[in-house]
């Protein structure tokens, strides 16, 4: 057992000057054989891990990681946990995880900082004023807790935004659910990679995957920088690779990735302290506990693994944020960044089996993943090790492109995930 | 922010274009023949490659012709550009 | 001030033009040219701040964008405050009051330094072992930790400034406009290259213009002097465009670059107002040459972080440029030559040094000769251990480093100082290179990550290119600038250069202490408070990568973004963890350099400027009859006209009744129109829409629905046939650019054979409706001599026509279910018809409507708007508008996908109408269908999509998607809100007039 984490612990600690503590997670060279592989390190493919060993007594797995785990989306996303969605399967999905967020941290015994600040989206025209009712009237009857606001309750609530009538598209209301927030994107990778690391999973890193390798339509084992690696089982859980691995077996998937940037400002004092998204002047805006604004902008259209986007987003999204919070023109931008999304055409994931044995891909998340993360991780291991979808995750099989039985939160839902 | 050099007019800024996605998907000239399985893989399957992709890209707010464009998604080189029913200069 | 810490023989500063200001509420004063930072020390102020975590003192550090420490608030006004100010880069002006962060109640006694005590318990990501238990109570922790967290405040109030932003175009753009810069910007603008040089500071000259020292110099000038010659050549040179107090805040890829140019931030606070205070360069230059300089490196030892601790060469700067001493008894601490410098000017200035404090065995470079020359003690082959004083430092103490530099050994040596100088080596600045996407190498020698290889046009050359020397500096600054403008500038050939060459070279990332590592705090990153023991925690618990280190740690990520920090953090990492420092790589370095204001970002694309409004030509007509408007895309349109206090309600109730009862009048100028011909027309027509369109008579008019490629319902509109090969399409007023777009993309990709052209009118007609069984009498007094019989011109059709000699289009269509027209005329005669019909219909009761009635009056006739009734999942099927759809026409945007396993489910969502049992009670749209309302959860069926109260019908109507819903008319369902069930019956679409009777009458 590893050392628990506790006030209790950091005291102890403090005597041997911290010398003492253990590694959050071993740091092995891979075995030739799993049971099972999950391809991506991120916070989906090691919570994938830690429900395979934790809920299906799979612990000869491995996650193999090509850079850093968390070193992709979940460390470059802007944190918003929400489950607020219209159509019953995504709100299914993405209740699960939120409650699973619930408990997370003492489940974990890492605090994630899961903060229930609340998340408000923000109608800028009446359709969005339709488009908002209509989804949390689908929330309450779903049990999520969302409620409408008007103009006056969105101020009270975030008394920072621009509520005027004047502006060039005035907040004519909002939703609001109370039970969302944000959570500490890095304690999420890690707190799951020691958990997994604890149960025995190897968790490899700097280790890429360069192949697939099929016996008629079976996988047999992966192609990796540190030699080939035997099982039957691969999750491939790659945000914004997911094409470059199915490519690797000739799978095309509806998938495109694009650049997404973010940005935060320079720390400051509390100003704001919720979460505030806006889909017509697309801004999305938090406050970090360091301080610091915590900005989302939007993709760029075409595809790039570059990590970069043009700087015309950047500009077009704190256009936005001036827009609905005009104090903040003199905040500062300290640092943006890119990451690489994968897009499905109806903006829902994919959380499926393919016609290839053994293969299962989790993927598609777009914008939004990072909110799904416990939900998406549980959901994916319970296909993985039962070769058969959870009843939360059967609508999000790669099959809904051919029948057409899309979950459109795209044209439905008008917000930016 | 690319510079990007229009078939048509020339070098001109990023912002002046928009991107179409994955360049010589052909439309089925007889959709109605194709299985469900076959106008998917029209529809919404793309190779989303990492590398030398071929691309649509249509001066929007310039000449609005559309064209076709050779360019590296893993370090956004552009390596060229040609009309609508041209040949790709590269392969 | 105190007289004492000004030296007097100093040209940088004008010392004859003094300057107030206020820091922390006291009155101080400074002279022009000063920075907060030099004006602070000058009057013998180092304790500025508090750190962010242990909020211990800390003083001015540096003297430019590096500074880590001394960050200030500026301005108390609530809309022009501005948190996180460097100190160091405040040029001083009259009015200007600052202030510490992060500190209560004041800097000099702060609660918070409380931390400092705990700080045992807070090591590296302490936060992620505790405030677990009691479950919920971590919003009652983070309550406490957001308050104590954040540096400065945030303005409050709406900014008063304004922020601009330019284009640039040139040939070469020079970054930096240090020696190496101003020799590059010199020998591009000379061949006949328009040549851009940009600077941070408020002069040019980098560090150079206040070198004079001996040991450099340039034909027999010393440097300083010859390089303020050169600077004055630079006027003469027409193609080179110099802006100072320029920041380069990003690079790129494709040589796009932003820059920030500060225009009003050092004036006097009354000569600010109504001047533009910063623009955003938007840069594209075919070739770039970065000379941004190197940065002086700390030390990392014991206690490095007390207030008086600072760059040594930034003393340098404080004594030599500014003037001002930054103790009277300096004591330096250094790893290489450069030290030495700044010792020979404190000592020219008559500042005691105490001692220069050497890690390295011995050296006898020329630098180091002359201070010995001048009796400066040094203490090779020492290091410092610890230092002294809470507030500001009192005293150092320093011991022998033993052979292998691993320990420190033999006694201990105090010093009393009141300023300790550090230098650590030197710094390439290759955050612009990174951020272009360039790789970095690493050069062992002396530990400096320097550029490699570039996928752009650019080169770096000076220090950021890793020339330290001066005579290294300028011969290759000059060859490297021929080479990559394939020129041959001779200009720099033969000089006489002289420079003290560094020979010894030493680095040790970590000094060794006396003290156990747990029990000491050496500090990499000042501001964010991570130590050496962080990165050493971090390690050992199994953080491998630099990336995890950085995040568990923050080291690197405070506002200075670990200008000073992150390498010595990879150097500790790579010594512990036994890798080489070039295989380790370094973190990535992200856009902006410094920290660029939100509004300069934005520009002036605030305000009404946030996004393009478009009016229809009738808009001024609308304003002046106080309608309200809505937004939909960019337009404005006129919602409703109020009359007296009537509530929306009111006003639509009482304008829906007039349209059917009399006449209304309405502006459909927003609806897209698009002009298309070409004699293949009608065959894209086929192909655009689901039904046919080639026998399609002209002068006739027809309905249509745009698919897109995956069978859902995109847009709708009528579209007339002028001629064989001209129509006239119409779109939805939002969808109007993307139909345009799609159809331009499926002519010219898919269908290039097909002979059409596209042309966007909307802009160019202007469109009146009006409608109602009086529309036709009012329709005859403005165009006498058009026959309005319904023989002539029935229902769906168009006809050319002159009003006031005005070439007009009248097309007899509606969207009302009303006898009504369509009048479209150029836009600037827009305006005059409206009026012209609104007079003519006064007889009539003609009443203006907007948008809400407009909505209501289809409604009741059961037509759809595309967007509110569709939402991207209802095919032309689900819409119960199967005859629509052309099935013997081959093909069409969209018809394959009406036939996959899903789409032809018998059961999907369909459109429908609703009726409530009780007639006064409005649905709200948005809400949910349900067939029953016992159990939980509850199989929701669908949603209401429209909804109003038809005065027309003295009844609640509403359209409806429900699961199956062609099969359930006439079935009871329920819409369940928060506080009660609905019971309504699903009906079909029409509510009114069924018979289309009115359409003729």
């Amino acid at each position: 057992m590893k050392n628990k984490y506790s006030i209790f612990s950091l005291i102890k600690n403090a005597f041997s000057y911290h010398e003492n503590w253990q590694r959050a997670w071993r740091d092995p060279e891979p075995k030739k054989e799993y049971d099972a592989i999950i391809i991506g390190g991120g916070g989906h493919g090691l919570a994938t891990a830690y429900y395979l060993a934790k809920k299906h007594n799979m612990t000869n797995i491995a996650v193999v990681e090509k850079g850093w785990i968390g070193g992709g989306n979940t460390g470059r996303n802007t944190t918003i946990i929400r489950s607020n969605y219209l159509w019953d399967a995504s709100a299914g999905l993405y209740d699960h995880a939120l409650k699973i967020w619930e408990g997370l941290s003492q489940e974990l015994n890492y605090n994630v900082m899961f903060s229930q600040r609340g998340v408000m989206n923000l109608a800028h025209n009446l359709q969005d004023v339709r488009d908002l009712k209509r989804r949390t009237h689908a929330n309450r009857l779903n049990g999520i807790d969302a409620v409408y606001l008007n103009t006056e309750e969105v101020k009270k609530f975030c008394p920072i935004i621009n509520t005027s009538p004047n502006i060039r598209y005035p907040v004519l209301g909002g939703t609001l659910q109370k039970r969302a927030g944000t959570a500490r994107h890095d304690a999420v990778a890690w707190g799951y990679a020691r958990g997994a690391d604890a149960m025995g999973v190897d968790i490899i890193q700097n280790c890429e995957v360069k192949g697939i390798k099929r016996i008629g339509d079976s996988v047999e084992g992966i192609e990796t920088t540190k030699g080939f690696i035997k099982t039957k089982k691969i999750g491939v859980v790659a945000a914004g690779h997911s094409s470059v691995i199915a490519n690797m077996v000739d799978l095309k998937l509806p998938l495109e990735s694009k650049p997404l940037q973010a940005l935060v400002s320079e720390p400051v004092k509390p100003i704001i302290d919720t979460v505030v998204m806006s889909n017509a002047v697309h801004a999305y805006v938090s406050q970090s506990d360091k301080g610091e604004l915590v900005i989302g902008a939007g993709t760029d259209a075409y595809v790039s693994y570059t990590q970069r986007g043009s700087h015309n987003v950047v500009e077009g999204t704190l256009k936005a944020i001036l827009e609905l919070y005009p104090i903040f023109s003199r905040m500062k931008m300290l640092r943006q960044w890119g990451g690489i999304v994968d897009i499905c055409p109806d903006a829902s994931p994919i959380i499926s089996k393919t016609h290839i044995k053994g293969l299962y891909f989790n993927c598609g998340w777009g914008t939004g993943g990072f909110k799904a993360t416990p939900g998406s991780g549980d959901l994916f291991a319970h296909t993985i090790a039962n070769d058969d979808p959870h009843k939360l995750n059967a609508d999000f099989n790669i099959n809904r492109f051919v029948s057409g039985d899309l979950v459109d939160e795209h044209g439905a839902a008008a917000v930016a995930h | 922010m690319f510079l990007i050099n229009c078939p048509y007019c020339g070098e001109r800024d990023q912002s002046e274009f928009s991107a179409g996605g994955e360049a010589h998907i052909v439309r089925p000239k007889q959709p109605t023949e194709l299985s469900d399985d076959q106008w998917a893989e029209f529809l919404f399957m793309r190779k989303n490659i990492k590398g030398v992709q071929f691309e649509r890209w249509n001066h929007a707010h310039g000449c609005r012709k559309w064209f076709n464009m050779v360019r590296d998604t893993s370090n956004d080189k552009i390596h060229a550009v040609y009309k609508m029913g041209e040949k790709p200069p590269i392969k | 001030m105190s007289k004492n810490l000004r030296i007097t023989n100093n040209k940088f500063i004008d010392q004859t033009t003094k300057i107030s200001f206020k820091f922390d509420g006291k009155t101080l004063y400074g002279f022009k040219g000063d920075t907060l930072a030099s004006a602070l020390l000058a009057n013998n102020i180092h304790l500025v701040g508090r750190s962010f975590k242990y909020h211990r003192p800390r003083g001015i550090m540096a003297c430019g964008s590096e500074e880590p420490n001394a960050i200030v608030q500026v301005g108390n006004d609530a809309s022009i405050t501005e948190p996180n100010t460097r100190a160091t880069e405040i040029e001083l002006y009259e009015g200007l009051e600052a202030s510490s962060q992060n500190c209560w109640p004041s800097v000099n006694f702060d609660i918070g330094a409380v931390n400092n005590f705990f700080s045992p318990l807070i090591p590296a990501a302490f936060y992620y072992k505790t405030f677990m238990w009691p479950a919920n109570f971590w919003k009652l922790y983070e309550y406490f930790i957001r308050k104590s967290a954040g540096l400065g405040k945030s303005p409050t109030e709406p900014d008063k400034d304004i922020y601009d932003h330019r284009y640039l175009h040139c040939d070469v753009l020079v970054v930096g406009g240090g020696i190496s810069g101003i020799m590059a910007a010199k020998v591009a603008a000379k061949s006949n290259l328009n040549t851009v040089l940009i600077d941070d500071k408020n002069n040019l000259g980098g560090t150079t213009l206040f070198q004079k020292n001996e040991c450099f110099k340039i034909n027999s000038f010393y440097s300083n002097d010859w390089l303020r010659k050169e600077i004055e050549t630079l006027n003469s040179l027409k193609n080179l465009t110099i802006k100072t107090r320029t920041s380069l805040a990003a690079y790129h890829s494709y040589n796009y670059l932003l820059a920030r140019e500060n225009l009003t931030d050092h004036l006097d606070l009354n000569e600010k107002r109504d001047k533009i205070r910063q623009r955003l360069w938007k840069i594209r230059a075919k070739k770039v040459i970065i000379a941004t300089g190197a940065m002086e490196r700390p030390l990392i030892f014991s206690n490095n972080d007390r207030p008086g601790i600072m760059l040594s060469s930034s003393i340098k700067k404080y004594i030599d440029y500014y003037g001002v001493k930054c103790g009277q008894k300096i004591s330096l601490f250094t790893n290489n030559d450069s030290a030495y410098e700044t010792a020979i000017s404190l000592n020219n200035s008559g500042v005691i040094v105490n001692s220069v404090i050497d890690i390295r065995n011995k050296t006898n470079s020329l630098i180091v000769k002359q201070a010995e020359k001048l009796g400066i003690k040094i203490y090779w082959k020492s290091s410092v251990v610890n230092t002294s004083g809470y507030k500001k430092i009192n005293s150092i103490e320093f011991m022998k480093l033993s052979d292998d530099a691993t320990t420190v050994i033999g006694k201990k040596i105090k010093e009393k100082c009141d300023c300790l100088g550090i230098s650590g080596g030197w710094t390439p600045r290759v955050h612009l290179f990174t951020q272009s996407g360039g790789k970095l190498k690493f050069r062992d020698v002396d530990n400096v990550f320097l550029p490699d290889k570039s996928e752009l046009d650019q080169i770096s050359i000076g220090s950021c290119n890793g020339d330290f020397e001066l005579d290294d500096v300028i011969k290759n600054s000059v060859n490297l600038t021929n080479k990559f403008l394939k020129i041959n500038n001779n200009d720099y050939e033969n000089l006489e250069i002289i420079s003290s060459k560094e020979i010894d070279k030493k680095n040790i990332w970590l000094l060794p202490s006396d003290k156990p590592l747990g029990k000491t705090k050496q500090f990499l990153d000042f501001q964010n408070d991570s130590t050496a023991n962080d990165v050493k925690l971090a390690l050992r618990e199994g953080f491998k990568s630099i990336e995890h280190v950085k995040r568990y740690t923050t080291t690197g990520m405070a506002t200075d973004q670990g200008k000073l920090s992150n390498m010595h953090a990879l150097g500790i990492i790579a010594e512990t963890a036994g890798v080489k420092m070039g295989e380790l790589g370094t973190t990535t370095f992200r856009p902006p350099y410094t920290p660029l204001t939100f509004g300069t970002i934005v520009g002036r694309n605030v305000g009404e400027f946030f996004d393009t409004t478009r009016k229809t030509p009738i808009h001024e007509w609308h304003v002046e009859n106080k309608a309200e408007f809505e937004n939909v895309g960019q337009w404005k349109r006129a919602w409703y006209y109020p009359i007296g206090n009537e509530n929306m309600h009111e006003a639509v109730q009482r304008e829906s009744k007039a349209a059917r009862d009399s006449a209304g009048i309405l502006d459909a100028s927003t609806l897209g129109k698009i002009d298309i011909q070409g004699s293949d027309a009608s065959e894209f027509l086929n192909r655009i829409y689901t039904n046919a369109w080639s026998k399609l008579e002209i002068g006739k008019c027809r309905y249509g629905l745009m698919l897109n490629e995956d069978g859902m319902v995109y847009d709708d509109g009528v579209t007339t046939r002028l001629s064989e090969n001209h129509y006239l399409m119409t779109t939805t007023t939002g969808g109007a650019a993307n139909v345009l777009s799609k159809m331009e993309d499926y002519l010219q990709t898919e269908w290039p054979e097909l002979d059409v052209y596209l042309t966007s009118v909307t802009d160019h007609y202007g469109t009146v409706s009006i409608c109602g069984p009086n529309s036709k009498r009012i329709l005859t007094k403005i165009i006498p001599d058009l026959d309005l019989s319904d023989k002539e011109f029935p229902h769906m059709s168009f006809k050319n026509a002159l009003i006031d000699n005005i070439k007009c289009r009248v097309m007899r269509i509606s969207f009302t279910g009303e006898h009504s027209y369509e009048i479209n005329i150029q836009s600037s005669y827009a305006k005059s018809v409206w009026e012209k019909c609104f007079e003519a219909g006064k007889e009539f009761n003609i009443t203006p409507y907007g948008t809400e009635t407009m909505h209501l009056l289809r409604a009741e006739k059961g037509f759809i708007i595309a967007g509110q009734d569709t939402d991207g999942t209802m095919t032309p099927v689900d819409l119960q508008m199967d005859w629509i759809i052309n099935k013997k026409k081959y093909d069409f945007i969209g018809k394959r996908s009406l036939y996959r396993s899903d789409t032809i489910r018998e059961d999907r969502k369909q459109l429908v109408g609703l009726l409530t049992d009780d007639p006064n009670e409005i649905l709200e749209e948005g809400a949910q269908i349900v067939s029953e309302t016992n159990s939980q959860p509850v199989e929701m069926l669908g949603h209401v999509t429209s909804s109003y109260y038809s005065p027309n019908l003295n009844k609640s109507i509403a359209l409806a998607v429900v699961k199956n819903g062609k099969k359930l008319k006439g079935q009871k369902m329920f819409v369940p809100m928060k506080d009660k069930n609905i019971s309504v019956t699903i009906t079909d679409t029409v509510f009114l007039d069924k018979e289309n009777k009115r359409l003729n009458a």
